[in-house]
């Protein structure tokens, strides 16, 4: 087996295009699971039972169910109930809302980890509820996951493959299209292998450095 | 409740009285607990206790531990609430509120509202880590008083200055010693000008050759304001030097009162006697 480093050009060009939706699914996905996450994790405190138990219910049942399924599902079962939507956007929905059960524990983890005698000095100044969760809790349990959350936009990074089943057309589904128009497997699989590490690596390693920082 | 326990309870009220009249004649308590009870479980760690504390009065409450020392500074700062009998502010209820002549427990609007006048500094001080020192400072007055943000910052570097530290205010709570920490904390406590100042043992978890600074600092203040103090500590020369009233916890309940010449050079409890040569 040869490997063909024209393929490799010829593939760049629709690859850029799959960089760059990869990318957006990320940045967008990862947006929508650490602010539904800390919704949930703030409604799973609730002194209300209603609130309480619904999210837990289906936080439980999202983590619990495969994102492929949840992908389909929302690709499939949305548009009967009249939402249609793009299958990026989709794609973003399903990956944000996936991952917001997983960072709802860490931002759950991060704000019992701070430590009663914050409470008890916010409730001697009198702060009011509201500006006691932002400024001081959140603050202070977002720095200590901080790291935690970026391992899960990795973890991410490493799911949005799946964005392929419903059609998208991220890095995968590029080199997909790519090999089924050229028959030239081996160079666009690579390339994409080589993306992935390219943007994995250095994220993991910039997460490293922050972890070093906070942790003072 | 049993008739031996009762009566040991009964004196400070009017005892307290005593000790602060010379001073305080004609005039109203601050804050009153009245047959407050609380437990843990079934372990009973305070039990009906009255005690009265009349305004601009430094009263220092000492005993073994475990005795309810802490628990009472707890109560008042509403981080407890007592299982039976009210505390009151002034004329006003601390855990209760007055609705329509009936008393119903305080809702947690009208706590934020009362304990504005109540201040606390922690063993653990408890800044505040995310923020600098001057914001440390000045967040409550801000958001709480809805004080100028300026304003609040001119403040602030009065008490800094006050406390000596205004060199420090741009710095993070971690980047100073446990005393400046301590002393930071009591700036933030004062700049909510609270009529009352809840101290719990706020020199045990420095270095020893910490603690004088920030007794000194208290010492300054206790002399030079009108503000009503509530202080746990086992520092026998700082009460002495501060105290208007020394009590005398033990197993909840207070066993004696008194000035502080009268309960550190002749105290009539033997429980007293020996708590006092075991801290000596
Ligand atoms: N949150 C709690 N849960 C259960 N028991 C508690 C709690 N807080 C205090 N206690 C118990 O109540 C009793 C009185 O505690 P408190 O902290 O008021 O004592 P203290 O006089 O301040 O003692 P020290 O001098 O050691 O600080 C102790 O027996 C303690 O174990
Ligand atoms: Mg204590």
């Amino acid at each position: 087996m040869k490997f063909d480093w024209s393929a490799v050009g010829a593939f760049l060009p629709t690859f850029w295009n799959g960089v760059l939706v990869t990318l957006q699914a990320l940045a967008l996905g990862s947006l929508i699971a650490f602010g539904l996450g800390l919704v949930w994790a703030l409604a799973q405190r609730s002194s209300l039972k209603v609130v309480r138990w619904p999210v837990t219910a289906l936080t439980e049942f999202v983590r619990n169910t495969p994102l492929l399924v949840q992908l389909f599902f929302l690709f499939y079962v949305m548009p009967e109930w009249g939402v249609t939507l793009s299958a990026l956007a989709t794609g973003v929905i399903g990956l944000g809302l996936h991952y917001s059960t997983y960072t709802a524990e860490v931002y759950r983890s991060g704000i019992d980890g701070v430590p009663a005698g914050q409470w008890e000095a916010a409730i001697a100044l009198s702060l009011p509820r509201r500006r006691t969760w932002t400024a001081v809790i959140l603050p202070q349990a977002i720095r200590r996951v901080a790291p935690a959350l970026g391992n899960y936009v990795i973890a991410m990074l490493k799911d949005s493959p799946m964005l392929f089943a419903i059609g998208v057309l991220e890095m995968l589904g590029e080199a997909r299209q790519f090999s089924s128009q050229t028959f030239q497997t081996v160079e666009p699989y690579t390339v994409v292998g080589v993306a992935f590490i390219a943007i994995a690596y250095p994220a993991s390693l910039l997460l490293r450095a922050l972890e070093r920082r906070l942790v003072r | 409740m049993s008739a031996d326990r009762s009566t040991p309870n009964t004196p400070p009220a009017d005892g307290t009285d005593a000790a602060a009249s010379a001073s305080a004649s004609g005039q109203t308590e601050l804050i009153r607990f009245d047959k407050v009870t609380k437990r843990f479980g079934s372990h009973t760690v305070l039990d009906a206790l009255d005690m009265k504390v009349y305004p601009g009065k430094h009263v220092t409450l000492i005993g073994p531990s475990g005795s309810g020392k802490t628990t009472i500074l707890r109560l008042m700062m509403t981080l407890l609430k007592p299982d039976e009998g009210t505390i009151k502010l002034g004329d006003r209820y601390l855990t209760h509120e007055d609705k329509g002549g009936k008393l119903v427990p305080a809702s947690d609007r009208y706590s934020r509202e009362i304990r504005k006048n109540i201040g606390m500094v922690f063993q653990q001080f408890n800044l505040f880590p995310n923020m600098k020192v001057l914001r440390n400072i000045t967040e409550a007055p801000v958001h709480v008083l809805g004080m100028d943000k300026d304003a609040a910052e001119q403040r602030a570097r009065e008490l800094l200055d006050l406390v000596g530290l205004t060199a420090h205010l741009d710095k993070y709570p971690s980047q100073l010693s446990g005393g400046q920490q301590q002393r930071v904390a009591i700036a933030r406590a004062l700049a909510m000008r609270p009529q009352v100042l809840l101290l719990d043992e706020v020199t045990s978890a420095l270095d020893p050759e910490l603690v004088a600074g920030v007794l000194d600092l208290l010492r300054d203040i206790a002399h030079s304001t009108d503000i009503t103090m509530l202080c746990v500590t086992h520092e026998m020369n700082f009460a002495r030097d501060i105290s208007d009233c020394v009590m005398m916890f033990d197993a909840g309940r207070v066993i004696e009162f008194g000035p502080p010449e009268q309960i550190f050079t002749a105290p009539e409890h033997e429980r007293t006697r020996e708590f006092l040569s075991a801290v000596r």
